[in-house]
């Protein structure tokens, strides 16, 4: 296995030994219940709010996992141990946005289709739903990560990520819950931008914050 | 051949010069221990000879793998003490049979299958010692190998320090307390 493959388990196998892993799961399920109770039971305006309302549930459901990415990573001496035996900080940084993908893409998908069921989103805009969660979460992903590392040195940073990272995540945003043509492909364009450079962003906080 | 260089360090931290021209070459079966004050830089300097820490001057040669037992244990509070050490002695591209022998080096054989989190502080510290141990690297960087261990856990680190120098590896330490073996001693 290589240490980048060992780099993904160990911090998949952390994400869900903590149970922190189901924590966005249960808030996204949890925004898409109260969705109904807040509107009202009116099925032709849940149809029409209900793609958006989702993405926004996405979103902050994203920003739930940031806060322990990186800090305890940092807190422990993990983070040296990997620098001193000279795995670069954007390797490290590529392995750990892999394995919060994957803690959190791919079961928000899962979610996504209970979740329709309350909204009354039909079949055509539950497929449109989750292509735009495939593309789009790798993206909520890497804002994730780079934003927790550029924070990881700082001191009380709960609402810190929040106010960093959602002004950041609007294109995603729009281009998901956005039912045009071209949307699909911006918001891959988007995700991809972001998915490419965050391990370099990323990896350079990580250098800068080592003291 | 395991070789450690020093050559003109000088390191700056906190808008303070703590040391500087600092010179020292470490060659296979040499070790190393550095006195001084607290925070007169020797765990600064432990950082800079792994790499990272940028000194403000000079540079670091190794010749050979690097293994560094700073303060943080650097393993995961949730898994098994064998886990833990199993991840990153595979890292090192090591197996379970050097975990199993640093764990018994380090008389920590009988706490294998201990969650991490219920170690006491000297049991920490001997794991920390135990991940240097099965790294299989030549050159250990120690910071206060010795505190919170037990006489017979000082004895075992002494014996696992012998053995490293026997076999041709370089030991830096950083300690405030004899380490229970002979070697040149470096004042900050």
């Amino acid at each position: 296995m290589s240490p980048f493959a060992r780099l993904v388990r160990r911090d998949l196998a952390r994400d869900f030994a903590h149970g922190g892993a189901w924590l966005p799961l249960v808030f996204y399920l949890l925004v898409a219940t109260l969705f109904p109770f807040a509107i009202g039971p009116d099925a032709v305006l849940l149809a029409k709010v209900g793609s958006g309302a989702l993405w926004t549930a996405a979103l902050l459901a994203a920003l739930l996992p940031v806060e322990r990415l990186v800090r305890p990573d940092i807190a422990s001496g993990v983070l040296d141990q990997l620098a001193v035996r000279g795995h670069s900080d954007e390797g490290i940084a590529a392995a750990k946005l892999m394995a919060h993908w994957l803690s959190f893409g791919p079961l928000l998908m899962i979610a996504t289709v209970p979740a329709a069921a309350l909204l009354n989103l039909d079949g055509v805009v539950l497929e449109r739903l989750e292509i735009g969660l495939l593309l789009g979460t790798p993206g909520l992903a890497a804002l994730g990560l780079a934003v927790a590392a550029l924070t990881a040195s700082l001191r009380s940073t709960g609402a810190l990520i929040g106010l960093v990272m959602l002004p950041l995540a609007v294109p995603l945003l729009i281009f998901g819950s956005s039912q045009g043509a071209g949307a699909l492909k911006l918001l891959a364009a988007t995700s991809l931008l972001f998915v490419a450079g965050a391990p370099f962003v990323a990896g350079a906080a990580l250098r800068a914050g080592r003291t | 051949m395991t070789r450690l260089s020093l050559e003109g360090i000088a390191c700056f931290r906190g808008g303070r010069l703590l040391f500087e021209d600092l010179n020292l070459v470490l060659k296979s079966g040499e070790g190393m221990i550095i006195t001084g004050a607290n925070g007169v830089g020797k765990s600064s300097l432990l950082r800079i000879a792994a790499g990272l820490l940028a000194p403000a001057a000079g540079r670091v040669v190794r010749d050979g793998a690097v293994a560094l037992a700073a303060e943080a244990a650097a393993l995961d509070e949730d898994r098994t003490l064998f886990a833990a050490l199993a991840f990153w002695a595979r890292l090192d591209g090591g197996n379970d049979e050097a975990v199993a022998m640093a764990l018994a080096a380090m008389g920590l054989a009988q706490l294998a299958p201990v969650p991490v989190r219920l170690l006491s502080t000297g049991q920490r510290r001997r794991a920390t010692l135990a991940r240097v141990i099965a790294s299989g690297a030549g050159i250990w960087l120690l910071d206060e190998p010795a505190s919170g261990l037990d006489a017979a856990s000082l004895n075992e680190l002494a014996a696992a320090m012998a053995g490293h120098l026997a076999a041709g590896g370089v030991i830096l330490a950083a300690s405030h307390q004899p380490l229970g073996l002979e070697m040149r001693e470096l004042g900050l």
